[in-house]
């Protein structure tokens, strides 16, 4: 499996991305390569990774302007063609500006950066990115933020809810910026696009204190070798 | 050419986060009596015409889903 990561001016989390394709695939440098915002050829590879940041430093509002680069024309297309996507912090952001995901990310509750570890609570979402997850298991990644809070109008939001495209919601107690229905991370209603506020990409490694994110990049080559459903 | 402004708030409904702080800061600075603060962003621009100013407001530079926006044209 080989992860193209988005690199667009004023992204900063990419190399921490790449580093947890690399391990979720063996440990091979081949296994992921940058994707600079300006390329529209994603042939070879099958995953993207749309990391975090203030992609374009977050002009006008978070992802607005990202969505315009040609990379993400390019996504646009390989998500339609059913690769899987995963958008993390301003990736998600991206992606719910691009159309790809449902929803807004709105400025946290309390107007702060959030920079802390949190416990997440895996969805019933149908997503190559959960396969080596199982719903209700918690997991414990870092949450890093300014504006994270998920808001859908009731009408998407149902609809989120009732189509089970909720990917992850923060536990009891760690909603950390307003999230409506505590929703950390949706995916689409094809189930291979993912996106999540807080970092998986921070936590694949011992020294970090989790290794509780690396399951979500292994997913996708579990999915394609009939891992676990 | 035609000069615009495009007033963008949050939408009814959705706490305005920022609003919330400023009004917060208002009494340590003594004013009093001032509720329901909301803000958003001016966005002024010169355009050939008007015919596509929705549109663009629709796809950049307003989010429909949290924001409601209102175009202006200034003459002369």
């Amino acid at each position: 499996m080989t992860w193209g990561v988005l690199q667009f001016p004023g992204s900063c989390d990419e190399r921490d991305a790449l580093n947890a394709c690399q391990i979720a695939g063996g440990g091979g440098p081949d296994q992921a390569r940058l994707v600079w915002h300006e390329e529209t050829d994603l042939s070879g590879l099958d995953g993207i990774v749309v990391p975090g940041g203030f992609s374009y430093g977050d002009y006008l509002r978070a992802g607005a302007i990202a969505r315009f680069s040609p990379a993400m024309t390019a996504v646009a297309d390989f998500a339609a063609a059913g690769g899987p996507v995963l958008g993390i912090c301003n990736g998600f952001q991206v992606l719910c500006e691009s159309g790809l995901l449902p929803g807004a990310l709105l400025t946290n509750e309390r107007t702060r950066f959030i920079c802390r570890q949190g416990d997440l609570v895996v969805g019933e979402a149908d997503s190559p990115f959960l396969t080596g997850l199982e719903a209700d298991q918690t997991i414990s990644i870092p949450f890093k933020h300014q504006s994270g809070r998920f808001f859908a109008p009731p009408e998407l939001l149902d609809r989120i809810e009732s189509n089970n495209q909720v990917a992850f919601r923060y536990a009891p107690g760690h909603n950390p910026n307003g999230s409506v229905n505590d929703i950390a991370g949706v995916t689409n209603e094809a189930g291979n696009v993912l996106g999540l506020m807080p970092h998986p990409e921070h936590a694949v490694e011992a020294f970090s204190g989790s290794t509780d994110g690396l399951a979500i990049f292994q997913g996708p080559a579990l999915t394609a070798t009939g891992g676990a459903a | 050419m035609i000069q615009a402004r495009v007033l963008i708030r949050p939408k009814e409904g959705i706490l305005d986060a920022q609003g919330k702080a400023v009004e917060g800061a208002l009494p340590a600075l003594g004013f009093e009596g001032i509720e329901h603060v909301r803000v958003g962003r001016i966005v002024e621009l010169q355009a050939e015409s008007i015919d596509r100013l929705e549109e663009l407001c629709e796809k950049l530079l307003a989010n429909p889903l949290i924001e409601d926006y209102e175009i202006e044209t200034i003459t002369g």
